[in-house]
């Protein structure tokens, strides 16, 4: 997949640090800049085009099916009926192909196949294509399925017991460290409390879409996936083809936060049926079926034990999550993945145990690990302090660790304690009151702190840029824009590194015929895509410097001049009637074994609870991040904005209900599902502090995009209690759960 | 049936079961309009009917005889960009974009509707709606955006009311010494 023959590359595997980078060299000046997104005037205007969006001629209209049972055999479908409604064109289902469940994310082979054995409620089992979508949808609604029931686990509570160790992967699934049972027993100070996170979607505001176009036995899939390159792999293996003959086209992706990381149901059934009916097909899922039938975050129990000495240094800690997923899969929410790092102690018990359920697939929602598990080790944080009656944010700098506690290797950066005192003295953290003392009104105020942290990776990536005779710049990738800014940021690194405005750098993304990209997932899109856009630069910009017959660190290059030697040289007149390009890839190496690469930050809110009815409002909320370079620093604000959001939904609304009878997502829309909406969100406030990571890549930047929520919720929850002395471990803090332990008005 | 949409006069036949956003979506080729949820849950579809926004998901093509409907293609292009347009650009009141029409004609139809003085649910003086920004949250709560760019659509709006181009991040693009 990766290697161009014929291209000049410029390859890097990240096997020693990279001190240098030409983003500090630059005299553009466009990096880190607030730079209104490249492709704001298309998204504003309704002119970008989404997967569903592209004018195919003769494209028939597909709505897929879903199964009714959660747990069972299809013994028939009778198609006969809804075949006869003028307009329908055929029913279609393959029992052997279509997918079980959406695919994980940067997996290269085929998610779980068939359905004729449903495994949860709301399985896709067939399409319905006509004419027009009201035809497809009427038909569809019409069709008959005939089930053998079985019998089925559908019971998270009256199934826990039966949890079992989950497989290694991203991380251990059990980890222990020291004596963990005898250092808790001894320890002077206990904290043993249970924390449960429910269920989740990642409810990206456009629905999984897919237009299948065959022409001369290849596929192309206008799609809304994250991660194309992956993505034609998966699909290619679905469908049995060779990998050639598969083309994904994601352009423009409505969102993802993980539900677009691998290819859902639709994507192969519009597939199938687009080659069975020799013509194109369009398949959107309904929202329902988005949340039914792609992926949720898993619902986490998690028993945290902390044991410390009476100055607050932790010596005993335990991290033990149940998770639950489908049969046969290997992912497995990674709760404890922060607790690995985030805090020192010797003797450590990480532990993470998965129930198998029929309920819909889970998989990677934004910062899988993190976003629920820091509710679990902050919040017991919080209660820590308050039993050794130390402040919190003294509590977590006193286990602030010099190294990994556990790979004892150094940290590449890591400025955790800085962010709390940036963070504290912003927000104003010395006005903070004992709990339940501040009352406004009807109003308890309270405040609260949270870490954040997020483990960085960086992925295989690469892409092309050109640089033309008229001076003007492309950049070229399979690498996508979900709404992170990926459009903007590698236009700025382009822009920076050859001396361009970024006006003339024009950027193709999300199409698989370009160089293969990481894709966005897992906070690695910027520096893994970025880092490949340097590397492909600088390539060029030798070449520059060769035809000045100049050294590539005595040139300069600026608003399209290379200035050089005592000259002045307008790039069109050095590039060659041709143009230049090269390829850059970056490739993850000893780097990332040799260092702990994360990015931290802290989160700081302010809640107002209501004495009559508990509503909880978000007053204020502030974080302090250190990423290393910020790229952008409007898009990375937005970034931390959306994560910040993220973390107030998974404390106060977001709840995805399982019928315990039959797996079923009884809340499975955008009016029952409560992501928050504007009134829910006040003006957050958000700083970065300026650092650079030698050690990740040659851009020096890191993850953002789900930093902002690592965090956000335990600062909410934890400002809950400030308010009202009450301690809620079971995730939203709804007012239900508050009311009776308000006191009398 | 006979409607306008962004000034041009149609004439066509449509499903009695077509909704007013999948005439424009899958008969028009109007695209801009987004389906989120197809239930009037998200606010994706909002389009102007008549200067009134509307989910337009919810209400059947068929019931717009007549109609004046202005959707987000007709409020500018690249390069002629409607005031809001512009300072959703330049406040980044949208990252994946799929929201942003008609979180874009939804703050259309709503300073509309504070100007004709409509009070909301947090108006305190119900002869006097204000773009406060508690007022702006409230009214454009029914457009969900994921990607949560909600502070900056606040401060988009109240850009283009000329309430001033309030930011509370005073250091925006300006890094903190570490």
């Amino acid at each position: 997949m990766f290697g161009f023959g014929k291209d000049d590359t410029n390859a890097l595997t990240m096997n020693q640090p990279h001190p240098d980078s030409l983003l500090d060299t630059g005299v553009q000046g466009v990096i880190s800049k607030p730079l209104d997104r490249v492709d704001g005037p298309k998204k504003v205007t309704g002119t970008a085009t989404y997967a569903a969006e592209y004018a195919i001629e003769n494209v028939a209209h597909g709505v897929l099916v879903s199964a009714t049972k959660g747990h069972a055999k299809i013994k028939a479908i009778d198609a006969d009926a809804v075949k006869a409604i003028p307009g329908v064109i055929d029913v279609i289902t393959d029992y052997d192909t279509f997918i079980r469940n959406s695919q994980q994310g940067g997996e290269t082979s085929a998610p779980t196949q068939g359905v004729r054995t449903i495994d949860y409620f709301g399985e896709i089992i067939a399409i319905v294509v006509a004419e027009s979508f009201e035809v497809a949808r009427d038909a569809a609604k019409q069709l008959k399925v005939d089930y053998e029931p079985l019998d089925g686990t559908f019971d998270y509570e009256a199934n826990k017991g039966e949890a079992e160790p989950a497989p290694d992967g991203l991380i251990k699934g059990h980890y222990d460290q020291g004596d963990f049972d005898k250092a808790f027993e001894n320890a002077p100070v206990k904290v043993d409390v249970t924390y449960t996170t429910p269920s989740q979607n990642s409810a990206a505001m456009e629905p999984h879409a897919s237009i299948a176009v065959w022409e001369d036995g290849a596929l192309t899939l206008y799609g809304a996936y994250q991660m194309p390159t992956s993505d034609a792999q998966q699909l290619a293996k679905a469908l049995g083809v060779a990998q050639s003959k598969v083309r994904i086209i994601s352009r423009y992706i409505g969102g993802g936060f993980g539900s677009k990381l691998g290819i859902a149901p639709e994507s192969v059934a519009a597939a199938i049926a687009a080659k069975q009916l020799g013509r194109p097909v369009k398949a959107v899922m309904l929202r329902q079926q988005v949340f039914d039938a792609t992926v949720r975050r898993s619902n986490t129990e998690q028993r945290m034990r902390l044991g410390a000495e009476a100055g607050g240094r932790i010596v005993a800690l335990g991290h033990e999550s149940i998770t639950s997923n489908l049969p046969d899969e290997d992912f497995f929410e990674p709760v404890g993945i922060g607790t690995h790092f985030l805090y020192g102690g010797e003797n450590r018990r990480i532990n993470h145990d998965v129930v198998r359920l029929n309920w819909t697939l889970s998989g990677s929602m934004r910062a899988p690990g993190e976003a629920v598990g820091m509710v679990g080790m902050e919040c017991a944080m919080d209660e820590l302090a308050e039993a050794i009656g130390m402040d919190p944010i003294a509590l977590r700098k006193v286990n602030d660790p010099q190294q990994d506690p556990e790979l004892k290797v150094p940290y590449s950066s890591r400025n955790l304690t800085r962010s709390l005192e940036e963070g504290a003295k912003h927000f104003g953290w010395d006005q903070r009151q004992a709990p339940g003392q501040r009352r406004e009104g009807d109003w308890l105020i309270g405040m609260g702190v949270a870490a954040a942290c997020r483990s960085n990776q960086l992925q295989q990536s690469a892409a092309k840029v050109e640089l033309h005779p008229d001076g003007s710049a492309t950049v070229s990738s399979a690498m996508t824009d979900i709404g992170t800014g990926s459009y903007t940021i590698m236009a700025q690194i382009a822009a920076e590194i050859l001396g361009l405005p970024v006006e003339k750098v024009t950027m193709s993304l999300g199409d698989t015929n370009d160089p293969p990209a990481a894709g966005s997932g897992g906070s690695w899109g910027a520096a893994s895509a970025g880092s490949a856009v340097y590397l492909a630069a600088e390539r060029v910009r030798e070449r520059l410097a060769k035809a000045m017959g100049v050294k590539p660190e005595d040139l300069t290059l600026k608003d399209g001049m290379a200035i050089g030697d005592n000259r002045s040289v307008p790039l069109a007149e050095l590039v060659g009637k041709d143009g230049l390009s090269a390829i850059g890839e970056i490739k993850p190496g000893q780097q990332e074994k040799q260092f702990n690469q994360a990015s931290y930050g802290a989160h700081f809110a302010e809640v107002g609870v209501n004495v009559v009815t508990g509503e909880v409002r978000v007053r204020r909320m502030l974080g302090v991040f250190a990423a290393g370079r910020v790229l952008n620093a409007k898009t990375a604000r937005s970034q931390c904005l959306g994560g910040m959001t993220f973390g107030i939904g998974t404390a106060l609304t977001e709840d995805l209900i399982h019928d315990p009878r039959t797996g079923k997502l009884v809340n499975h829309d955008l009016a029952e599902y409560h992501v928050p909406v504007n009134a829910d969100v006040p003006q957050l406030e958000v700083h970065f502090l300026d650092e650079r990571d030698i050690h990740a890549n040659p851009i020096h930047a890191k993850g953002i995009g789900e930093l902002g929520i690592s965090g956000a919720a335990p600062a909410v929850v934890n400002a809950i209690y400030n308010a009202t002395g009450v301690r809620v471990r079971e995730m939203p803090v709804t007012l239900d759960k508050l009311l009776d332990h308000l006191p009398a008005l | 049936m006979h409607f306008t949409i962004n000034g041009q006069s149609h004439d066509i036949e449509v499903d009695v079961r077509t909704s007013l956003l999948d005439l424009c979506r899958e008969h028009l080729g109007l695209t801009g309009s987004k389906k989120g949820c197809d239930h009037g849950q998200c606010g994706a579809c909002t389009m102007l009917v008549n200067g009134r926004r509307v989910n337009s998901c919810l209400t059947l093509a068929v019931m717009h005889q007549d109609d004046e409907i202005t959707t987000i293609e007709g409020l500018g292009q690249p390069g002629n960009l409607h005031p809001l347009q512009d300072a959703f650009v330049r406040h980044d009141g949208f990252q994946c974009g799929y929201c942003t029409p008609g979180q874009i004609c939804s703050a259309v139809g709503m300073m509309d509707e504070v100007k004709k003085g409509w009070p909301s649910h947090v108006t305190e003086d119900l002869g006097a709606a204000e773009l406060t920004v508690e007022e702006i949250s409230e009214r454009m709560s029914g457009n969900l955006c994921r990607c949560a760019a909600y502070p900056n659509i606040v401060d988009a709006i109240r850009d283009v009311a000329g309430l001033g181009d309030r930011n509370p991040n005073e250091d925006v693009g300006k890094e903190v010494a570490a």
